[in-house]
């Protein structure tokens, strides 16, 4: 086996960087899947707990009264384009020379976190308005276990492409900046997966 | 805000009467006294041991030591001892609370001396320490110590969240030992079963204390089990193919994959009994559409998983033990490997038949009963695997030896037990009675705890440079041994005599001699961890005739016996390159063994951090402020958290260089040590002959 197979990385131009270096990346990025797995693992249970309790309404509100489908599209639009805004900024990393378009691309997906997030907070309210809380019934409980868990999880993202752009102003577009990237990209993607799989099962299929 | 108020907000629920005295000062009956005298008693021998510890680490001036050596090292291998100092010492607590127990029902006609809510505070805290405080701990230990070395590796992938795991679970082990201070621990079983556990039933802080505690413990082992995975994916050293690997680093594997999909469903399941109990959900409640099935099999998704995280790595350590100490290579290796991964993919659907009694149909009861009665097959091909590798071979009946070879015996006979309860039928006769807790106990005992013990006497003269004491070790392991069968055969009698699980007493006399007799056992274990302490101190004592510095006592096979003990920080001091199965036997049979290497390089290693020991302390004090409703300090330790983990995503100098001429005057230094030591035959393997340097079979026979 030659090192140049082993150490392809299509998300990354590392040709420049030291051999210990591209096998650093390698064992990170493969430990960064290995993570993301098992955090599908915990997204699969609760779906698995949603769609047990989907009927234990307690004679309480259910999907009808609760979803906001346009919203929800919204979300779903915004989050989509996120994922090409980030798979642009992916490209101009590793074929741009110039930082700037980097850190748009970067700033463009934020805005559009922003919009998911502001959208779907606003949902959240609205369904508490509705007499939907969490505590109302099994199945709200469901609901909001694992909706928001998503959103917790665009937020965490957030936070860490901003210190990335961060770490960009201090230290330029290092390895480790560049390591985060792709981390950050493979998260960013496996969310709008995830998020796919909510609007489809949870909103499509309640409102069905 | 008035002063009530004020302390509210500051101590959140924190009161006096959490003291583990202040209902006998309040009613001295004599029920309270006994119950809050023992309480107490445990309480402050907590608080006297971390004052003991406090003292001596001033005492000897070793603080500095402490965090610049151990603390804040990422070294794999010091982090493992400090898994297994740590699984020690909640060893020792989670036994005493079994005596304990053990003396309760010994004395249980008519009722026994404690009261029902502290006998359910014994078995759900002997439980939960044994499973994630003990057993999870001591094997990620071993696991962490050996694993790199065996397969020519210098640390783990990702050091510093090694250390964050052991930060992780040392946090929650603390929280366990502070419910004996204040407050009191659940009485919902290891399991913590809803509704039992929701607020309605315990408003108290018990239940809570065992969902953080157990939290932690969750994301610290899925952390190393991706640890472990891709350490054992991307570090092999290089001619180290899959199928050249030690087995002790297959099972490693195993139990890591398994770590990384079984440790999420308990994460899950504890978060949602903590959206129950604390922000008013209902996964899990009796009213408004809680379901307290789907908790169980949530549970035991991770759960059965568990059981094999637990054994998977004990049955590496034994075929490591059956084959250096038989002097032969391992009997159907390739087999074993097969086993081990097919043990570790059906562990995923044997779930239910932890739950055959709770309404699913019949069909349903078969199809997992018969799934599990299928994971019989794979174990049973380990053992003849153990048994042929024995065969013919020169056994040496060393203390590791004694312990694989009650593990065989014992093992077998659980292992029969759980054939039993694998039928539907026969679980709805005997489940939730004491033959259920006799037969976990035999798989766990003989399988895990023995395997541990015999992996810490294997492996201890690598980790600090001298043999165990060998007389001491075989008194342990004959007392583990003996005690285990008395303290548990009498279960399985007690079981079909139909008394349940965690009941505190009873009124038919027939119980009582079986309870005397396993009481009895109680003692003969706890005996035989008092031998293990004694023989920690007198090999300590005589550290230098026991001292093993040429690295190989056993006449080892794998890796890590080629390095000196204890090992330097880099291991390898150029990486081995591998050419076959028993990597090390091979290079002593074709003399490539103890030599010079033409070239030295730098090497690169990670630097200390305090990111553990952050995590630690951040840890433990947002799961004490959760337990108590400190509201502003969880959000004071979160913050803490956060900025931790933002600061270090900054950090750029975290690497350090070990420069050639250093790494090369150690190895030379390490040469002359082996050049100056004769090499011992195996008939004197435990005498203080032996130095770590093993003579050649067939100079032996010559001799």
């Amino acid at each position: 086996m030659s090192i140049a197979t082993i150490l392809k990385h299509p998300g990354i131009n590392l040709d420049t960087e030291p051999r210990e270096d591209r096998v650093k990346a390698e064992e990170l990025l493969f430990g960064f899947w290995v993570f993301v797995m098992s955090d599908a693992v915990v997204f699969g249970v609760l779906f698995g707990t949603y769609i047990i309790m989907d009927h234990a309404r307690a004679g309480g509100p259910g999907p009808a009264e609760l979803y906001d489908i346009k919203s929800a599209f919204i979300e779903t639009l915004a989050l989509l384009s996120s994922s090409f805004t980030y798979g642009m900024a992916s490209l101009s990393l590793k074929y741009g020379t110039s930082r700037v378009p980097l850190v748009l691309w970067l700033c463009l997906t934020l805005v559009l976190a922003a919009v998911f997030l502001g959208f779907e907070s606003h949902d959240f309210i609205s369904m508490f308005q509705k007499g939907g809380p969490p505590t109302r019934s099994g199945y709200l409980s469901a609901f909001f276990a694992l909706v928001p868990l998503h959103g917790l999880h665009v937020t965490s993202a957030s936070i860490w492409m901003i210190m990335l752009i961060v770490q960009m102003t201090v230290y330029g577009v290092d390895r480790d900046v560049k390591l985060g990237l792709l981390r950050l990209g493979i998260l960013w993607h496996f969310l709008d997966i995830v998020w796919i799989a909510i609007f489809s099962v949870i909103y499509l299929g309640g409102l069905a | 805000m008035n002063g009530q108020a004020v302390l509210h907000f500051v101590f959140g629920r924190l009161g006096f009467h959490w003291l583990p005295f202040w209902d006998m000062l309040q009613e001295p009956t004599k029920a309270h006294i006994v119950n809050d005298s023992i309480a107490t008693f445990a309480g402050a021998l907590v608080l006297f041991g971390g004052a003991l510890t406090f003292l001596l680490l001033t005492w000897y001036r070793a603080w500095g030591t402490l965090w610049s050596k151990w603390l804040t090292s990422v070294d794999h291998k010091r982090i493992g001892i400090m898994y297994i100092v740590v699984s020690f010492v909640m060893l020792a607590r989670a036994l005493i609370e079994a005596a304990l127990m053990r003396g309760q029902q010994a004395f249980g006609y008519g009722g026994g001396f404690l009261s029902a809510n502290h006998f359910g505070q014994l078995f759900s805290t002997h439980g939960t320490i044994m499973i994630f405080f003990m057993a999870m701990p001591f094997l990620t230990g071993v696991i962490n110590f050996v694993m790199p070395q065996q397969i020519g590796a210098r640390d783990v992938s990702f050091p510093v969240m090694n250390s964050v795991s052991l930060g992780l679970t040392t946090a929650g082990a603390a929280l366990v030992m502070i419910s004996l201070d204040i407050g009191k621990f659940s009485t919902g079983g290891w399991s913590g079963y809803p509704p039992y556990t929701e607020a309605s039933f315990q408003p108290g802080v018990g239940p809570d204390y065992w969902i953080w505690a157990v939290s932690l413990s969750t994301v610290a082992s899925m952390l190393t089990g991706i640890n472990f995975a891709v350490t054992i994916y991307k570090r092999r050293a290089p001619g180290m193919t899959f199928f050249r690997m030690p087995l002790f680093t297959w099972t490693a594997l195993c139990t890591s994959i398994l770590m990384i999909f079984a440790m999420p469903p308990l994460t899950v399941a504890t978060a949602l009994l903590a959206l129950d109990r604390y922000l008013g959900f209902h996964f899990f409640t009796n009213d408004l559409g809680g379901n307290m099935m789907n908790f169980a099999n949530i549970f035991w998704l991770f759960g059965h998983p568990e059981v094999y995280i637990l054994i998977l790595p004990a049955f590496g350590v034994y075929s490591e033990v059956f084959s250096t100490f038989s002097g032969k290579t391992l009997y159907g290796y390739v087999s074993l490997v097969i086993a081990t991964m097919s043990i570790a993919v059906m562990s995923f659907w044997v779930w239910l038949h932890h739950f055959f009694t709770m309404g699913q149909s019949a069909d349903v009861n078969a199809v997992f009963g018969t799934a599990t009665m299928l994971i019989g097959i794979p174990t049973g091909v380990k053992v003849y695997d153990w048994m042929l590798t024995m065969y013919r071979g020169r056994v040496r009946f060393t203390v590791p030896m004694i312990y694989a070879l009650g593990f065989i015996i014992l093992f077998v006979i659980g292992g029969v037990s759980g054939i039993i309860l694998a039928n539907p039928s026969v679980d709805y006769q005997v489940h939730n009675t004491l033959f259920l807790v006799a037969h976990f106990h035999n798989m766990l005992i003989p399988g895990l705890l023995f395997g541990m013990l015999a992996a810490y006497h294997f492996w201890f003269p690598k980790a600090f440079g001298f043999r165990l004491d060998e007389r001491w070790g075989m008194a342990a392991a004959v007392c583990w041994i003996l005690g285990f069968m008395l303290a548990f055969f009498p279960l399985y009698a007690l079981g079909l005599l139909g008394y349940p699980r965690r009941s505190l007493g009873y009124f038919d006399p027939i119980y009582t001699p079986y309870m005397e007799v396993a009481f009895a056992g109680a003692g003969v274990i706890l005996a035989a961890f008092t031998c293990l302490l004694i023989q920690l101190f007198v090999s300590v004592r005589r550290r230098r005739e026991y001292a093993v510095p040429a690295g190989d006592p056993w006449d080892g096979r794998s890796l890590e016996w080629s390095l000196p003990a204890p090992p330097p920080e880099y291991n390898f001091s150029v990486l081995p390159r591998v050419t076959g199965r028993d990597a090390f036997t091979r290079q002593k049979e074709d003399g490539t063994a103890y030599r010079l290497p033409q070239k030295f390089a730098d090497i690169e290693m990670p630097k200390n951090s305090a990111m553990g020991m952050i995590v630690c302390v951040g840890g433990f004090l947002m799961a004490f402020a959760l337990v108590w409703h400190m509201w502003w300090l969880v959000a004071l330790s979160a913050l803490g958290l956060a900025g931790a983990t933002i600061g270090r995503g900054f950090a750029r100098d975290t690497e350090k260089i070990i420069p050639a001429h250093e790494v090369e005057r150690e190895h030379r230094r390490w040469l002359e040590q082996v050049a100056a030591v004769r090499p011992v035959s195996r008939e004197r393997e435990n005498d203080s002959a032996n130095v770590g340097l093993a003579a050649h079979p067939l100079m032996q026979a010559a001799e």
